[in-house]
């Protein structure tokens, strides 16, 4: 039996057996791995009859706290395999030197760190802050959700759906080759014929999708949905930076998926916006591409810097120093971040008045940010300092954030960077601010509201081995960095003929397992604190004495989040609460009108990738009938009417009288 | 963590001595001022980053729970003199950083010819700069020196203490063309043209490589710079007179495709308008070179005619078809063949008039339809 390669074409597009990477060994174990643990995985789910649980309790819910809870979940795994491409990256410029060509070949080492980046930005970083701001931010405000909890729910599958697309590119087909940020001509069509880059644009777009969307969510939420009482110069130092971080992501996200729109149209339908020829101007994309991406590291670094406020004010057990300066600082950041992309290609020839104003508005990003770090050093300042392991983060985070903020201002200066550009320096640069600001925060933030989120503590001695071995990993990892950049050593090489350079980066490696065992530890300590949630456990709801509203109410929070809506006097709206006696009301209940959940977002999100796959594919039927389908399931869904309940009284009743049980109890 | 990292910190700085920082260490006096910033820099904002990092620690230990004597200032939280200090500090380094940046950016500008050969040397009279052509390939460098007529691949030398001027495009992809000891990198963009200037102080062989990733290749896209005394530059001119081919369009386009990691090759002559067909994109005479398309476009453009001149050749694979049309060359009646119009000196750039003009070029598209120039060379 034959069939007609045409007919073959039509239906599965570019997509052949040869896609399947049979000839990587390192892939097939990989997937052998991740085959035999996911079907073990779907087996035990079904051994436990938790599917029909994980539908109505999870994958559909709209309950905002759930849905923070499964950003994290997500990004937990993506920084596992994130990881993985980091350590492989570091084993083999350890390896790779002489004659020595190292176990990657350049097709492969080239995916590994496009993926990388890919993934930790997108995949790890952002949701770990989207999780975190889901989590909290309507808490922090005396909010029973957030302001458009479907729109919620759909948004985190898009992400999700993004990350499972970048996911299948390791097992059919390959990802791009062209670095994290894709610049044409490279990522064109007549350079990057393949497959990769088309996976990078299409699980960006679909992920972008969901950025954007809770983005907006979280901008109303805050603006309209804040506890009486709470003005803008009341709200939680937190909940502040998401508002910033949201701004800017509603500001900045577009430009992205515009730019990748213009690539994409390159690639597919043989425009020339980006191309060498025709009139397309490659540094178009350069430009675009970085108005978005500068304020991307804000984005991910404010609500980090949000977190540490938090945390250093409950844990001095005193109020944020300079609060006013603070919310002025995070203004000046998110406004200063648009003015600054240019210092990212200083080196393409810009005239030297162009690269002096950004260099100096870079600089002067500096000012507020310094001002922060200040801030929270006077608040430490005459405090009682409890070194939990949240605030052991914070001060690592002070003490490395404070050095990458300097070698980042160096950069700044345009004949500084035109010997830094591109070297291993800048790469320990943005890890020393990504991991040592971002990372180090999302660690504090979670070790702070986990409690608050499931009842119990984390468990203390693995959170501070965690602690403790990603931030000596740190220093191990990514000093010799910096000295290879003073070497003269560019990013991205896969292989090293100077043998002097070899043992620094044997060290890099070394601190990259430091920082494995690291990443070890902390899943270490969610699986032996959930083995010992008893001794952990928390009944008051309020187990590190907090200050703002979302200590107030039970951990984990009821489904409604407060049963009556708190009314805030004070800045630390809780402190005040606490320090003016404050009872907690046990009748006078009402029904409590919540949303109902929904399976359309998981759908929808579904929906996506298959379109995604087939654009990457050009499976043209099966991208046409995604679509339609799209479109007839999102029209569908406003049909929808049935999509609010209300939480009888009653059972708000029932609820909150457990909590006094237990209150009682626990006093 | 101190006492660790100091224990870490003593092998490190043993370590440190053995290396070769060369980016500290350069032999050019621009990358040796570029240097000097960067300690300058450094120094100016240790001032502030030491006592932050000091205060820290010091604040962590000092008001520890556990230390009753220390002072508790629970509601303490705003001081009007200590947050004047907080935001001036940060701002009177950033003013005096910033008016370092503003001065040495403008005065490192590699746009700009070099006024001194080292800090205590200015140019002597009568010396003139060596011109290098630099021309990234996928994945090799090429060099032309067009005032001494030859070329070489992945070998680039120049005389000490001569101003050198470079100019620096790209065949296909980005790259940065760097060479750590002599000044800092600059990109090679395909159809841009950048401009390095710079001086090498010491002989020597020194790295030089591509900074920005271009593919496959990059890793092995390196190739050795020389820096020469007077007589030993001269030798190494004859030697590469001496040995060898020349560097025809033709083999540029052969040189031209991919391949990695490629020994050195030195050329006896080179087309003397290669450089500008390369950053003009029309080395393979049946395209039309950008700088003509510009002012072609600047006159008013060639209207519907213009999408007759565009050759698509045949589909070689479905996903490669658009990357295979190109604006074919136009022939003209004052430039019979296309390929004159690259040959002859370019209007605009020389301050000669265009080689066509616009009405004559109109026509003769209208009355046959289409152009033949660009008929003919499609069928190669």
């Amino acid at each position: 039996m034959s069939i007609s390669p045409d007919l073959l074409t039509f239906v599965f597009g570019r997509l052949t057996f040869e896609a399947l990477p049979f000839h990587e060994p390192i892939l097939v174990a990989t997937f052998a791995v991740v085959a035999l643990g996911g079907a073990g995985l779907l087996a035990l789910l079904t051994y436990l009859k938790v599917w029909g649980y994980l539908w109505t309790e999870w994958l559909t819910t709209i309950d905002h706290k759930k849905i923070g809870v499964m950003y994290i979940i997500m990004a937990v795994i993506m920084l596992v395999r994130g990881f993985s491409d980091a350590i492989m990256m570091r084993l083999q410029q350890a390896m790779a030197f002489g004659d020595a060509q190292g176990y990657l070949p350049p097709e492969h080492y080239d995916q590994i760190f496009t993926a990388h980046g890919v993934i930790m930005i997108f995949f790890v970083a952002m949701p770990l802050i989207t999780g975190l701001m889901n989590f909290v931010v309507p808490l922090q405000i005396g909010a029973r959700d957030v302001a458009f909890p479907f729109l919620n729910n759909f948004s985190f599958w898009m992400t999700a759906g993004g990350a499972v697309l970048v996911m299948i590119s390791l097992f059919i087909g390959e990802f791009a080759k062209t670095g994290w940020l894709a610049y044409p001509p490279l990522s064109g069509i007549a350079y990057s014929p393949g497959v990769g880059v088309d996976y990078y644009i299409w699980s960006l777009q679909i992920a972008g999708v969901g950025t954007l969307l809770s983005g907006v969510n979280l901008i109303a939420t805050i603006v309209k949905m804040r506890a009486p009482g709470m003005t803008l110069m009341r709200m939680p130092i937190f909940t502040w930076t998401a508002l910033c971080s949201n701004i800017l992501i509603v500001a900045s996200f577009p430009v992205l998926t515009a730019t990748l729109v213009l690539l994409s149209l390159d690639r597919y339908v043989g425009t020339n916006f980006f191309t060498n020829d025709f009139g397309g101007s490659a540094m178009m994309y350069v430009n675009l591409i970085w108005i978005w991406g500068h304020p991307e590291v804000y984005i991910l670094v404010l609500p980090a810097f949000g977190v540490f406020s938090e945390v250093t004010a409950t844990f001095c057990g005193k109020r944020l120093f300079g609060y006013a300066s603070m919310v002025y600082a995070t203004v000046v950041i998110t406004i200063l971040s648009y003015l600054v992309w240019l210092h990212h290609f200083f080196t393409m020839g810009s005239g030297a008045s162009v690269n002096s104003f950004f260099g100096i508005t870079t600089m002067i990003i500096s000012i507020p940010t310094g001002a922060k770090i200040f801030n929270w050093l006077f608040t430490m300042y005459r405090g009682r300092i409890r070194f939990e392991v949240p605030m052991l983060w914070t001060v690592s985070f002070m003490v490395t954030f404070t050095i990458g903020g300097m070698t980042g201002v160096l950069l700044a200066v345009p004949p500084a960077d035109f010997v830094l550009h591109n070297s291993l320096f800048l790469i320990a640069h943005f890890h020393n601010v990504i991991i040592g600001g971002v990372v180090f925060g999302m660690f504090a933030g979670i070790t702070y509201w986990f409690p608050k989120a499931f009842g119990f503590r984390l468990d203390p001695f693995w959170g501070k081995m965690s602690f403790w071995f990603w931030t000596v990993g740190f220093y191990f990892a990514f000093m010799p960095l910096y000295v290879l950049g003073l070497m003269g050593v560019t990013r991205r090489v896969n292989h090293f003929e100077d043998p002097s350079l070899q043992i620094w980066f044997v060290i890099a490696a070394f601190g990259a397992v430091l920082i494995a065992i690291g990443i070890a530890s902390f899943l270490i300590q969610l699986f032996v604190s959930f083995r010992r949630r008893e001794a952990l456990k928390d009944v008051t709801g309020d187990p590190w004495n907090g200050r703002t509203l979302e200590w107030s109410t039970s951990s984990p929070p009821p489904a409604y989040n407060f049963a009556l809506t708190p009314v805030v006097h004070d800045l630390d709206a809780w402190e005040d609460m606490k320090r003016r006696g404050y009872v907690r009301p046990t009748e006078g209940f009402i029904p409590i009108h919540m949303p109902k959940n929904t399976g359309a977002g998981v759908i929808l999100a579904g929906v996506s990738v298959v379109i995604g796959f087939a654009m990457i594919w050009h499976i043209w039927w099966l991208a046409g009938l995604g679509f339609v389908s799209l479109l007839a399931i999102a029209i569908g869904h406003t049909f929808n009417y049935n999509r609010d309940f209300h939480i009888p009284a009653d059972e708000v009743v029932r609820t909150e009288g457990r909590r006094t049980q237990l209150l009682a109890a626990g006093a | 963590m101190t006492k660790l990292r100091r224990l870490v910190l003593l092998p490190l700085l043993g370590l440190l001595s053995g290396c070769n920082m060369v980016v500290l260490n350069p032999s050019g006096d621009v990358a040796a001022q570029q240097r000097d910033l960067l300690i300058v820099s450094t120094a100016l904002m240790l001032l502030i980053i030491v006592p932050v990092i000091v205060l820290t620690l010091l604040f962590a230990w000092r008001y520890r729970s556990s230390n009753k004597d220390a002072v508790y200032a629970p509601e303490w939280a705003h001081s009007t003199g200590l947050e004047v200090v907080i935001w001036s500090a940060p701002l009177v380094i950033i003013i005096a950083l910033g008016a370092i940046t503003w001065v040495s950016t403008h005065l490192l500008d590699p746009y700009r010819p070099i006024e001194r050969l080292d800090a205590s040397r200015p140019i002597p009279e009568g010396v003139k700069p060596l011109t290098v052509q630099v021309v990234a390939l996928d994945w090799k460098w090429l060099f032309v020196y067009p005032d001494l007529g030859v070329a070489t691949v992945n070998e680039l030398a120049a005389p000490v203490d001569t101003p050198i001027a470079f100019k620096i495009t790209a065949s296909s992809v980005m790259n940065s063309f760097y060479v750590p000891a002599l000044a800092g990198q600059i990109y090679a963009m395909p159809g841009m043209e950048t401009k390095l200037h710079a001086v090498i102080n010491k002989p020597g062989d020194y790295e030089g490589f591509s900074a920005n990733y271009s593919g496959q290749g990059f890793s092995g896209m390196r190739f050795k710079f020389r820096g020469l005394g007077r007589e030993d530059f001269d030798k190494w001119v004859a030697s590469v007179k001496a040995d060898g081919g020349g560097l025809e369009r033709q083999d540029y386009l052969a040189l031209e495709r991919p391949s990695e990691r490629e020994p050195v090759r030195h050329y006896a002559s080179v087309a003397s308008d290669l450089y500008d067909a390369i950053l003009n994109r029309c080395v393979d005479r049946s395209k039309m070179c950008q700088s003509d398309m510009m002012r072609i476009d600047a006159q008013g453009g060639l209207g519907v005619a213009g999408v007759e001149n565009v050759i698509t050749l045949g589909k070689d694979g479905r996903d490669r078809a658009f990357a295979k049309s190109y604006v074919a060359a136009v022939c003209t009646p004052e430039a019979p063949r296309a390929s004159v119009a690259s040959e002859a000196p370019v209007g605009g750039r020389s301050g000669e008039p265009p080689i066509f003009e616009m009405k004559a070029t109109r026509t003769s598209f209208v009355s046959d339809g289409r152009s033949p120039a660009a008929r003919a060379v499609s069928s190669e």
